[in-house]
C-alpha cells in the first residue's frame, strides 16, 4: 500500500501556556473520508487548526503528500494542497457570494470550475450577487466548501459542517460529500452528529483529552456502538 | 448684488470652493488613515509626517536634481511608500501581536523623530515651492487659481481610484476579507503579511501624494504635517474609523462646512470640525459611516 496522503504523528499543540493536544496520531489515505468523533473540548477542532497551521505553537510531524508541514508558514500550507473549512464558516460580510467564492487563490490544477460548482450548488448561482452573510446557514456552509473546491486542494479539513442546520440541508451536504468522494477528494471531517458521520465516513477516530483513543473502519461500527454510547452519549 | 441669507453670493461661493479645496486634502489624508486602520488596526500617527515628507521630497527633488512637479507627483509617493514599507516590515509588524496602543505610540514616536530631524536640518520656517500651473479662471463669483482647481480634480480622481481598487478588484477583495478575518485569508494561501506591508505603503504613499499637492499652496515646512493631521483625525472620527467611503465623503463634507462657517461665523471656523466631532461622538460613537461596534 502506498504512503498515506496525510500523516500526523506525536502532534502536540498549545494555546498560550495551555497544552491542548497531547500527541495526536492520525493517518489519512488518498481518497479516504475520515471522521474525528469526540465530545466537546476534546481537541477535534484544534487538531484541524493545528494541521492547517493556524495554531502555530506545535511540535511533532505533519506530513502531507510527502512534504513536512511543521515549519511551513500559514500562507504556504494551502499551496501544499490542504483546504480548511472552519466551523464558523468564515463567510466575509464585505464580499458578495461570488467574491467569496473566487477569493481563495488556486493552489493546483484539477479544482472544480465555477460552472461545476454552480451545478453542485444551484442556490449559490442564484444568489451570486448577494452579500455573503445574507445567505442562510446551509448556503453559507455550501459556499465555505465550494470556495475550497475551486482551488484544487486535494484534501479538505471540514469542521462540523452540519452544525445548526436543518435535516434536509444536512442530507444535501451528505450528498455533496459523497460526490466529492467519487471525485477522489480526501476529507478529514470533524463531526458531533454521529448519525450523519456514519453515513459518509470510511473510518473513524475517537478523540479524548487531546489524543486519539481508538481508530476503526466503518465496518466495525456495530461492534463499537457500546464504546461510542459511553463516550459520546449517542 | 445677489444675496443669500444676507451674504453676497460671491463670498458664499468663494468660501464653498475654498472649503472644497481644504476638503480635498482632508479626504486624501483621512482615506490613507482609514485604509491603514482598516487592515492593520494601527492608528497611524506618522501620517502627518509622511504628508510632510511628500512635500519635502518634492522640494528636494526640484532643488537637488531639478526634477519637476509632475514627475515628483509620481516619484515622491513611491519614495515615501517604500520608506513606509521598510518601516512596516522592520518595526511596525513586530507590534501587531501586542496591544493596539503600541502601534499608536510607535507611529507617534516615529512622527516626532522624522519632524525633529527635518527641523534640525531645515529649520521650522516654511519654504516656498513654485506654482506648477500659472493663471486663474474667472468663475463669475471668484477667480479660481488653476492650480487649486487641479488639486480638487486630482484629489477626486485618486480617492475614486482607491475606492474602486478596494471595492472592485481582486486585491481589494483580499483587503476587505483580511480586514474581517486575516487568519482565514492567510489559511487560503494569501500572503497576508505582504498585504499588510503593501497597505501601509499605500497609506504612506497617499499621505505623500497629498503632500506633493500641498507643496505649492502651503509653505513646505517640517511642521506642516502636525498642523493638518489633528483636523484629519477629527475627520476620521466623524466618518468612522476604517470606513473607506466614509473617510472620503466626510473629508470633503467637513472641508465645505469649515468654509461655510468662515462666511457665517468666522470666529468658529477653526473649531467647527471639533464641535461636529464632539456631537457625533455623543450621538453616534462609531462615526457617521462606521459600523456599530
Amino acid at each position: 500500500m502506498s504512503a498515506p496522503l496525510l500523516e500526523v504523528s506525536e502532534l502536540h499543540a498549545w494555546y498560550g501556556e495551555s497544552h491542548v493536544l497531547h500527541g495526536v496520531d492520525l493517518s489519512v489515505n488518498e481518497g479516504e473520508m475520515v471522521c474525528i468523533l469526540g465530545r466537546n473540548g476534546m481537541g477535534k477542532t484544534t487538531t484541524l487548526r493545528t494541521i492547517m497551521g493556524i495554531l502555530r505553537k506545535r511540535t511533532g510531524q505533519i506530513t502531507f503528500a510527502g512534504k513536512d508541514l511543521i515549519s511551513v508558514p500559514l500562507h504556504k500550507t494551502a499551496h501544499a494542497g490542504l483546504g480548511f473549512v472552519p466551523e464558523e464558516r468564515g463567510i466575509f460580510a464585505s464580499l458578495s457570494v461570488e467574491e467569496n467564492l473566487m477569493l481563495p487563490p488556486k493552489v493546483a490544477d484539477g479544482g472544480m470550475s465555477v460552472d461545476e460548482i454552480f451545478a453542485l450548488f444551484p442556490n449559490l448561482k442564484e444568489r451570486r450577487n448577494s452579500q455573503g452573510t445574507k445567505l442562510s446557514g446551509g448556503e453559507q456552509q455550501m459556499l465555505a466548501m465550494a470556495r475550497i473546491l475551486r482551488t484544487g486542494a486535494r484534501c479538505l479539513l471540514l469542521d462540523e459542517p452540519t452544525e445548526g442546520l436543518a435535516p434536509v440541508i444536512i442530507n444535501a451536504i451528505g450528498d455533496v460529500l459523497r460526490q466529492l468522494k467519487q471525485r477522489g477528494m480526501t476529507v478529514v471531517l470533524v463531526e458531533q452528529n454521529f448519525q450523519f458521520a456514519a453515513k459518509v465516513a470510511d473510518r473513524f477516530y475517537l478523540m479524548d483529552h487531546g489524543r486519539m483513543k481508538v481508530e476503526f473502519p466503518v465496518s466495525d461500527l456495530p461492534r463499537q456502538t457500546g464504546l461510542l454510547h459511553r463516550e459520546l452519549g449517542v | 448684488m445677489t444675496m443669500i441669507f444676507g451674504i453676497p453670493v460671491q463670498a458664499l461661493m468663494g468660501q464653498l470652493l475654498i472649503g472644497l479645496i481644504n476638503g480635498s486634502f482632508y479626504a486624501l489624508l483621512s482615506l490613507g488613515l482609514a485604509v491603514i486602520f482598516g487592515l492593520l488596526r494601527v492608528i497611524n500617527f506618522a501620517h502627518g509626517a509622511q504628508y510632510m515628507l511628500g512635500a519635502f521630497v518634492t522640494l528636494l527633488l526640484l532643488s537637488g536634481l531639478g526634477i519637476n512637479y509632475w514627475l515628483a507627483l509620481v516619484l515622491a509617493p513611491v519614495i515615501v511608500g517604500l520608506l513606509g514599507a521598510v518601516v512596516e516590515r522592520t518595526m511596525l509588524s513586530r507590534l501587531y501581536k501586542m496591544d493596539h496602543l503600541y502601534g499608536l505610540l510607535f507611529t507617534f514616536g516615529l512622527a516626532l523623530t522624522i519632524e525633529g530631524t527635518f527641523r534640525y536640518f531645515f529649520g521650522a520656517s516654511g519654504m516656498p515651492y513654485p506654482q506648477p500651473i500659472q493663471g486663474a479662471v474667472n468663475l463669475g463669483f471668484m477667480f479660481l487659481p488653476l492650480y487649486r482647481g487641479w488639486v480638487v480634480i486630482a484629489s477626486m480622481i485618486v480617492c475614486l481610484g482607491v475606492w474602486l481598487m478596494i471595492e472592485k478588484t481582486k486585491l481589494g477583495a483580499y483587503l476587505r476579507a483580511a480586514t474581517e478575518n486575516p487568519t482565514l485569508v492567510q489559511s487560503f494561501g494569501v500572503n497576508v503579511p505582504m498585504l499588510l506591508t503593501l497597505t501601509y505603503a499605500l497609506g504612506a504613499g497617499l499621505a505623500a501624494f497629498t503632500g506633493v499637492l500641498a507643496a505649492p499652496i502651503y509653505q513646505v515646512s517640517p511642521l506642516m504635517g502636525s498642523q493638518i493631521i489633528i483636523v484629519v483625525f477629527a475627520v476620521v472620527v466623524v466618518g468612522g474609523m476604517g470606513s473607506i467611503l466614509g473617510a472620503i465623503i466626510t473629508g470633503y463634507m467637513l472641508g465645505i462646512v469649515e468654509g461655510l462657517t468662515k462666511v457665517f461665523y468666522p470666529e468658529a471656523s477653526s473649531i467647527v470640525i471639533f464641535v461636529i466631532m464632539a456631537i457625533v461622538l455623543i450621538l453616534r460613537p462609531a462615526g457617521l459611516f462606521g459600523k456599530d461596534a
